[in-house]
Parts: structure tokens; C-alpha cells; sequence
């Protein structure tokens, strides 16, 4: 597979894959690394939100 | 039949198509949707709610980004749903994942805000998340599942 790098597009097989997860009530993370001789030369993120962060609530007043 | 005090449902889903105004409104060119856009913000920027508008202070930079950042897919309308004769929700969530394709954001970054680039640049809301980097990569956003529970933007009575 092609991998984007900041050396250019590379075969990965030249690469070193790391992958990580995070996940917390807020969102899933995941983000997949590739590693060229000791340098990050790929790394992307996907962030999941996982729960509305904007909620309100609202009234309607009596009238007395 | 009783009568119940309430905030109206359709009421709540109106203030997010700009039905109804109690103010001075804005001119509207159109009766279209909005384009909203989503900008990135470093983890040293200030952006929360009392931010009014989109700033390019404090927001990434890096090969690949845009100034301003993207714009939201926004393919589906509010939707407003009653629970109770006292209760509803009005909600919204954008219809697609907010991507950055191929992009190298070297400082780290926690926090997305979405505004509204018809109106003045005028702030939605803000949406943080863990400290990231993207190198040579691409950032994906994947909104929450778009229901009264769990949408990204909601107006709720109790």
C-alpha cells in the first residue's frame, strides 16, 4: 500500500506501522503512525464525537 | 384535555432555520441553508463560549489548511420532536464527517469550532477533544449519531 508520507507517496512496506486508540465518555480516537528510521513521517487521526457538547436547556416562564 | 405550560417544540426547531425573530435580524440573501464552516484551534487558543465569531487567532496553520478551515456538510435540516406535553428537543448534526485531507499540522490542536461563514463568520459552538498532531495526514471528525440523545447540537426542554 501507498502510504502519503512527507518524503512523498512511499510503499509501506518501508515503513514501520503504529497504530493507538483513545477512548473516554467524550469521543474515540484512533490514529494510525508510520515511522521511517526513528521519524514520524505519517500521522493521521479519527475522532468519533461521541455526545452532544452543546445541549440547552430552555423555559417557558409562568406568568404570575 | 388540559392545558400545559411549555416552551413549543416547533418553536425550538424554528430558532434553528432563523423563523422567528424578537430582534434585529439580519438580511438574509437567500432562504437557503447557511454554509457552515469548522475551524481548527491550537491548544493555546482561548475559543469557548463567549467566542462570537470565527478569529484566525489561536487557529492551526500548516500545509494543506485552509485559513477559515472547511466547510460543514449540511444536508440535513433541523429536526424538532416532542417527548411530553412539556417536553422536546430541536436538534441538528452535520451530515457528514468534517475531513482535512492530507494535511501537516505540526502544533498540537484540541478544538474545532463551527460558524456560520454566511452570517458574518457569527460562532456556533466549539468542540474539543484529546491534543492532536497530524503529519502528512489526514483529520477526520466523525459527528455523533444525529437523534434527540445524542446529536451535536440540541435545544431541549425538560
Amino acid at each position: 500500500m501507498i502510504v502519503t508520507t512527507t518524503y512523498g507517496d512511499t510503499d509501506d512496506s518501508l515503513l514501520e506501522r503504529k497504530d493507538g486508540t483513545f477512548e473516554d465518555d467524550n469521543e474515540l480516537t484512533t490514529w494510525t503512525e508510520y515511522w521511517k528510521d526513528a521519524e514520524l513521517v505519517h500521522r493521521s487521526v479519527h475522532v468519533t464525537l461521541k455526545k452532544p457538547l452543546t445541549a440547552a436547556t430552555v423555559e417557558a416562564a409562568a406568568i404570575a | 384535555m388540559a392545558n400545559t405550560q411549555s416552551m413549543c417544540t416547533s418553536f425550538m426547531g424554528e430558532l434553528m432555520t432563523a423563523t422567528h425573530n424578537f430582534g434585529t435580524a439580519p438580511i438574509r440573501a437567500a432562504t437557503t441553508a447557511d454554509t457552515f464552516k469548522a475551524a481548527l484551534y491550537l491548544t493555546s487558543a482561548t475559543i469557548n463560549a463567549a467566542t462570537t465569531a470565527y478569529s484566525s487567532t489561536g487557529e492551526v496553520t500548516g500545509t494543506n489548511y485552509t485559513a477559515g478551515g472547511v466547510t460543514v456538510t449540511n444536508a440535513t435540516a433541523p429536526i424538532a420532536t416532542n417527548s411530553s406535553a412539556t417536553a422536546g428537543v430541536a436538534y441538528w448534526t452535520p451530515s457528514a464527517s468534517i475531513t482535512y485531507t492530507t494535511v501537516t499540522l505540526s502544533t498540537a490542536f484540541d478544538c474545532v469550532l463551527i460558524y456560520n461563514s454566511t452570517q458574518s463568520n457569527k460562532a456556533v459552538s466549539v468542540h474539543t477533544f484529546g491534543s492532536q498532531t497530524i503529519t502528512a495526514g489526514t483529520f477526520t471528525l466523525t459527528m455523533p449519531s444525529n437523534t434527540t440523545t445524542t446529536a451535536l447540537l440540541r435545544l431541549s426542554t425538560t
